[in-house]
């Protein structure tokens, strides 16, 4: 079972990101919730890469400030935290050895990461693919190992940037089963989209953004049934909105 | 072969050191680094007999005119590329990999032996590169080792001298021992590589 403790929320405030004296993100106040599913919505060029990336660590900010405001000691923050990437970062080597080398840079011993490297790839249906390249292993594969990858930390927030988005439906669904099980077993998610299937199927709240600004946030139902602002009405009408 | 496994050892981790790095004059150590790829033998070689020669700061060991001071002029020839060229492998393998390694919480010092890992394929061919340098060397050698029949004679030296004594016969047959023993090196290596990469997916 996992540790009930969490590291959420996270509370986002006057979050802005510029490069040469433009912005690229500008987000006044979000509070990411503990064991909700965030979806963050919005036309390609929106900034939602970027406002995962900023939240996870990745990118520095130019102004604003990240809070976790959960249970978790600071110390303890980065490590309860994972992303998977659009394009997943595939080391060369095994997927088993994909997976132990994740644990082993958490400071995992050998033996225990021995084990929930077997568990986990049991668990997410990758055993036959244990020893193979995780290199030459098919796109949903790819991403099968790498969400498997980051569920073996144990997160308590899961970040994950446009995870279905080069994949067939078929394999889509797997991801998807995988993401309903981890949330099953109490992780938060962050995940961006631009696929309205999939965010309706997902969410249970909406991050708009538009040109680098969050226009809106709302529960899931509420957005998808009655957006407020002129950016996701067009959106969600699926018409170009400039 | 020692020469240049001693130049892996220490050029490696200075590659992706410099790869990994960001401080003030790193693009001119890069350019001094990619500069010294081409240095011309002779002159390292003169260097090291003025650095080792009796009255120079390192003649008290005694090592001119030794095997030593041969594999010395051979380090440092091949040190070069060996920092050169795994820098840059390094560094393309970082392009792809610093989100995930960041993300899994490793910096820059903690990334380096994933790196160097999951580069090891290219870093064999960056490995042959410096193999192969030091075993065409001439000029280095010949000036810091003397040409010593039975004791600092190499197979190129013995070339060189038998090319101008005039016994073009025997220089011909030993140049062409030299490049099937270089061919078997780099044919086996090149082997193993491409063995490996099949085994662990290398795109």
């Amino acid at each position: 079972m996992r540790d009930t403790a969490s590291m959420l929320p996270l509370v986002v405030r006057d979050l802005r990101l510029e490069l040469d004296g433009r912005v690229l993100l500008d987000v006044p106040t979000v509070r990411i919730q503990n064991r909700r599913r965030t979806v963050v919505l919005g036309p390609n060029g929106a900034g939602k890469t970027l406002f995962l990336k900023v939240c996870h660590g990745l990118i520095a900010p130019t102004s604003g400030t990240m809070t976790y405001t959960g249970a978790r000691p600071p110390s303890e923050i980065r490590r309860k935290q994972g992303m998977v990437f659009q394009k997943p970062v595939m080391l060369r080597r095994s997927v088993r050895s994909n997976v132990t080398h994740a644990l082993a840079l958490a400071g995992v011993g050998w033996s225990e990461r021995q084990r929930i490297a077997s568990e986990t790839i049991a668990q997410f249906g990758l055993t036959a693919l244990a020893n193979q390249p995780a290199r030459v292993l098919s796109g949903g594969e790819q991403q099968r190992l790498a969400i498997a990858r980051a569920a073996s930390l144990d997160p308590d927030l899961l970040f994950l940037d446009e995870p279905t988005s080069a994949l067939d439906p078929t394999a889509s669904r797997q991801i998807e089963e995988m993401l309903d099980f981890l949330h099953g077993r109490g992780v938060s998610m962050v995940l961006t989209t631009h696929d309205l299937g999939l965010a309706r199927r997902f969410a249970d709240v909406v991050l708009f953004f538009h040109n680098g600004r969050l226009v809106e946030e709302d529960e899931a139902k509420n957005f998808f049934s009655a957006p407020s602002s002129p950016e996701a009405q067009a959106f969600l009408e699926n018409r170009l909105f400039w | 072969m020692t020469a240049v496994t001693c130049a892996g050892i220490v050029g490696l981790p200075i590659g992706a050191a410099l790869a990994l790095a960001r401080f003030p004059g790193r693009t001119a150590i890069i350019v001094i680094v990619n500069t010294l790829m081409g240095f011309p033998p002779v002159v390292a070689g003169l260097a090291i007999f003025l650095l080792l020669s009796r009255s120079g700061p390192l003649g008290g060991f005694g090592l001119l005119f030794t095997p030593q001071a041969m594999m010395i002029a051979q380090f440092v020839l091949v040190l070069p590329i060996i920092v050169a060229l795994s820098r840059q492998t390094i560094e393309d393998l970082w392009t792809e990999y610093r989100d995930h390694l960041t993300s899994l919480g490793a910096n820059r010092l903690r990334s380096i032996p994933t790196l160097l890992w999951d580069g090891r394929f290219s870093l064999v061919t960056t490995m042959l590169a410096g193999l192969g340098r030091a075993s065409a060397e001439v000029g280095a050698i010949l000036i810091v080792g003397g040409n010593i029949a039975g004791f600092t004679r190499t197979m190129t030296t013995s070339i060189a001298l038998e090319t101008s004594k005039g016994d073009l016969a025997l220089a011909m047959a030993l140049g062409i021992v030299l490049m099937s023993l270089t061919l078997a090196i780099n044919g086996l290596a090149y082997g193993i590589s491409r063995v490996g990469a099949r085994f662990t997916g290398r795109a």
